[in-house]
């Protein structure tokens, strides 16, 4: 049978039933940042293996910041949730909070890093500072996007008429915001536990 | 209620085409535009040049290796510090040699396939009005020329353009002062690079999102024209191993200018000096490399694929065989490509076992290539072929991909690699399955939708000559290449007759030279007919072809918005040539079901728009 014939004019094409374009880039886009760290972590788990290094001291800010963006995580749910609710107002101060707490995160990440330089632990001391500085600030950089976004969908949420309308706008900025706190898990666990 | 309904797609139509006729700015038109086809022009008008540029490039290294050591006085005085004494400088053909290589895989093949033909074909085929996202898409066409720009600086640059190859191996590439254009030079070609990612990158978004959100009413994911399948596969090769290469560039930055040593071993001396680096490795930087570089073969030859299958479909007049077959060897060789990247390295320093597993992998790659190949030949088994250019062309891929393909299985056993590996053996092979094979894709993607992009038809009779001396110029340049690797002539050496045992290659290395430039010289036939024809060729009306997708339903060129009547709606697969009971020989992909068979001549109703013939 030819490929496609049976395919009923209902069911085949037509808008209806497709993702969001918005939601489909954000999927796609964060393939490619798999990708990449994937790229990144797996030459620094080679690395490791190959070369033994003595590790960065552990910045005890670390653990604040993580705290931080995981509390981001959890407004910016809280805040979808009330635009889910319909109540726009809770939802957008939720949103502020998340930027701040976001920003928050990449202030203390900075901080991180200044306090290291004071200790003398440079970009290229070791294998595993190389790998720290360029690993967070990979992150970091990635995350600011996210906060780009945030800004952006904040700016359309004040906009909105309707707190669906903010929803449909947070949706895809939430999943990349959720997805670089899960990587900083991932790159803070790999750096100085596993 | 038909008839009602297409009066009312016919006023939506109206409607479209008058919120169209809103005439934006000039530079908005032609140049800042977020128009698909005015972008796909554009990018595929870079590529030529850049194919140009590339092309003249490989002229001079074939000048070199075919007397080396003579003196040039007229390129001499053309580039002073290139020539000494009109002698051609190692430096300059190790720069030469590299550029070449980047601007033809990255600037000329990458671009003109995905970004040229991609951008042009798939909301045209898919019968979408524009891509989903028209503004990142402008965003992505207008890095090319700025990285056009980063790139080409480094030829005017102190310590020239690098020459360390398009692979760029550290840790030649790594560290200042290890070879010439190691300076400056080399961070420019990084630097061009990553901005040609990000480019790629903001392009792969697009065509997956488009192709996957915004077909036509009707054109389900198995009625698609391969070329859109092909495009989309390739996107999603581009999308998941640019980023790999991505990572390997942002480390090659942070060791050539930061001081870390990712890929620097311990104790390396450069130029007597012993380096203050700890532990990198370079064959780290190979396997990085290598697993974006294999997938990028694959990202060039898709495409290709994909237009060689739509144009032989349509010139020999009979539907794609096993059309199933062709979605799924594309996506075969798509997953197979990010397993195989080892075999690029199996002289670098590797275990022969996991030797064995990349050469099991590899050759597995021949299977859905020769399912491809074998639906080609049953595509053209007792058709009627109408030799266009087009169509030459597209025979000549699947020639070509065979050819080239063969000396692929030679070289993915270790044991003949170990012999083969850096000669020109292997220069043969990747010039005449990827090289050639793509650029023979793009050319008859160029003679079959250039009707389509300007309205004109190019000159056949130039198009044929072009054809010929381009079929026997490839093979004659490039299949003596096996015999130069197989006596041991080394990839990139700057003069074989140095070794004793490489004078006798001599005559055959002239030989060479000669058909290059031939073959170098046949191209301005093509640039020839290109430009006449976009001004003085035949009118081409909407489906000079007479083929049966939707960008043929469409006006040539087709408006800003693409339809000039409704949107298409699709009521069956792209391929329905020869439909016996038909009244012609092809019915379009917007003509309902029941039209054909109750036609006892014309198909009543559902050819509206398709239908007109050249």
């Amino acid at each position: 049978m030819k490929p496609g014939a049976a395919g009923s004019r209902a069911s085949a094409g037509g808008a209806e039933g497709r993702l969001p374009s918005g939601r489909i880039v954000v999927w796609l886009l964060l393939a490619a940042v798999t990708m990449m760290f994937v790229a990144f972590t797996s030459s620094y788990v080679i690395h490791r293996a190959q070369v033994p290094s003595v590790a960065v001291p552990l910045p005890g800010l670390l653990w604040l910041n993580t705290l931080l963006l995981l509390a981001s995580s959890a407004t910016l749910e809280w805040g979808s949730a009330e635009f889910r609710r319909g109540s726009a107002a809770p939802g957008r101060r939720a949103l502020v909070a998340t930027l701040a707490l976001g920003l928050g995160f990449v202030a203390g990440q900075v901080a991180a890093w200044t306090r290291l330089a004071a200790a003398g632990v440079f970009l290229h001391s070791s294998p595993h500072s190389s790998f720290f500085y360029l690993l967070t600030g990979v992150h970091g950089l990635h995350l600011l996007g996210g906060v780009v976004a945030l800004a952006v969908v904040l700016s359309r949420a004040r906009a909105a008429s309707e707190a669906g309308q903010a929803l449909r706008a947070v949706g895809p900025a939430a999943t990349y915001w959720h997805f670089m706190g899960g990587l900083w898990v991932y790159l803070f666990a790999l750096l100085f536990w596993l | 209620m038909e008839a009602a309904i297409r009066s009312e797609r016919a006023a939506r139509g109206r409607e479209r085409a008058s919120r169209s006729h809103h005439e934006p700015s000039f530079v908005r038109k032609y140049i800042f535009s977020t128009d698909h086809k005015v972008i796909g022009i554009q990018y595929l008008l870079t590529s030529l040049f850049m194919a140009l540029v590339g092309g003249s490039m490989a002229m001079l290294v074939r000048l070199q290796l075919a007397w080396p050591g003579k003196a040039w006085p007229v390129l001499g005085a053309v580039f002073p510090d290139a020539f000494r004494d009109g002698v051609m400088r190692p430096d300059f053909y190790y720069a030469l040699v590299t550029m070449h290589g980047t601007i033809m895989v990255f600037f000329v093949l990458t671009t003109i396939l995905s970004g040229g033909f991609g951008n042009y074909l798939i909301p045209l085929q898919i019968g979408a009005g524009d891509m989903a996202f028209p503004v990142l898409n402008m965003v992505s066409y207008w890095l090319v020329p700025p990285a056009i720009i980063v790139l080409m600086a480094a030829f005017f640059v102190e310590g020239g353009a690098p020459g360390s190859g398009w692979t760029a191996y550290a840790p030649l590439s790594a560290v200042e002062g290890s070879a010439p254009g190691s300076g400056l030079g080399q961070t420019l070609w990084l630097i061009s690079l990553a901005l040609l990612m990000v480019s790629f990158l903001m392009g792969s978004l697009n065509y997956i999102t488009t192709v996957l959100n915004l077909r036509a009413r009707g054109m389900a994911m198995l009625r698609l024209p391969l070329t859109v399948w092909a495009l989309f596969v390739a996107a999603i090769l581009s999308l998941l191993s640019f980023p790999v290469l991505t990572a390997a560039a942002v480390m090659l930055l942070f060791d050539r200018h930061f001081g870390t040593s990712f890929f620097l071993p311990e104790g390396l001396v450069v130029g007597g000096r012993a380096l203050e680096v700890s532990g990198g490795d370079p064959l780290l930087w190979q396997h990085l490399f290598w697993f974006l570089g294999h997938p990028e073969v694959y990202i060039i030859i898709v495409p290709a694929m994909g237009i060689v299958s739509e144009v032989l479909a349509t010139h020999a007049r009979k539907p794609v065989f096993g059309y199933r077959f062709m979605v799924g060897s594309l996506m075969a060789i798509a997953f197979l490509s990010f397993l195989v990247w080892g075999h690029h390295m199996f002289t670098s320093g590797m275990h022969p076992l996991l030797g064995t597993a990349f050469m099991t992998t590899t050759l597995i790659i021949a299977v859905p290539s020769a399912v491809k190949t074998f639906n080609w030949l049953a595509t053209l088994w007792r058709a009627r072929i109408r030799f266009t250019s087009a169509m030459l062309f597209a025979i000549g891929f699947v020639s070509l991909f065979v050819t080239g393909g063969l000396t692929g299985m030679v070289l993915g056993s270790p044991a003949a690699n170990t012999y083969f590996h850096d000669t020109y053996f292997v220069v043969a092979h990747f010039h005449l399955v990827m090289g050639s094979a793509a650029l023979f894709g793009v050319f008859a993607g160029i003679y079959h939708w250039f009707p389509k992009m300007f309205g004109r038809l190019m000159n056949e009779g130039l198009g044929r000559l072009h054809f010929w001396l381009t079929f026997v110029g490839v093979y004659a340049t490039f299949f003596p290449m096996h015999f130069l690797g197989a006596a041991g002539m080394m990839r990139r050496v700057f003069s074989p007759q140095v070794y004793g045992f490489l004078q006798q290659l001599e005559p055959l290395n002239v030989a060479i030279t000669a058909s290059a430039l031939g073959l170098g010289l046949a191209q301005f036939l093509f640039v020839y007919n290109f430009g006449y024809s976009l001004f003085r060729g035949a009118r081409a009306g909407r489906n000079p072809w007479q083929a049966t997708t939707l960008e043929w339903y469409a006006p040539s060129p087709p408006p800003h918005g693409n339809w000039d009547e409704a949107p298409p709606v699709v009521h069956r697969w792209p391929y329905d040539y020869s439909l016996p009971g038909a009244g012609e020989d092809f019915v379009p992909q917007t003509a309902p079901e029941p039209a054909v068979v109750l036609a006892g001549g014309a198909p009543a109703g559902g050819a509206a728009g398709g239908g007109e013939g050249a």
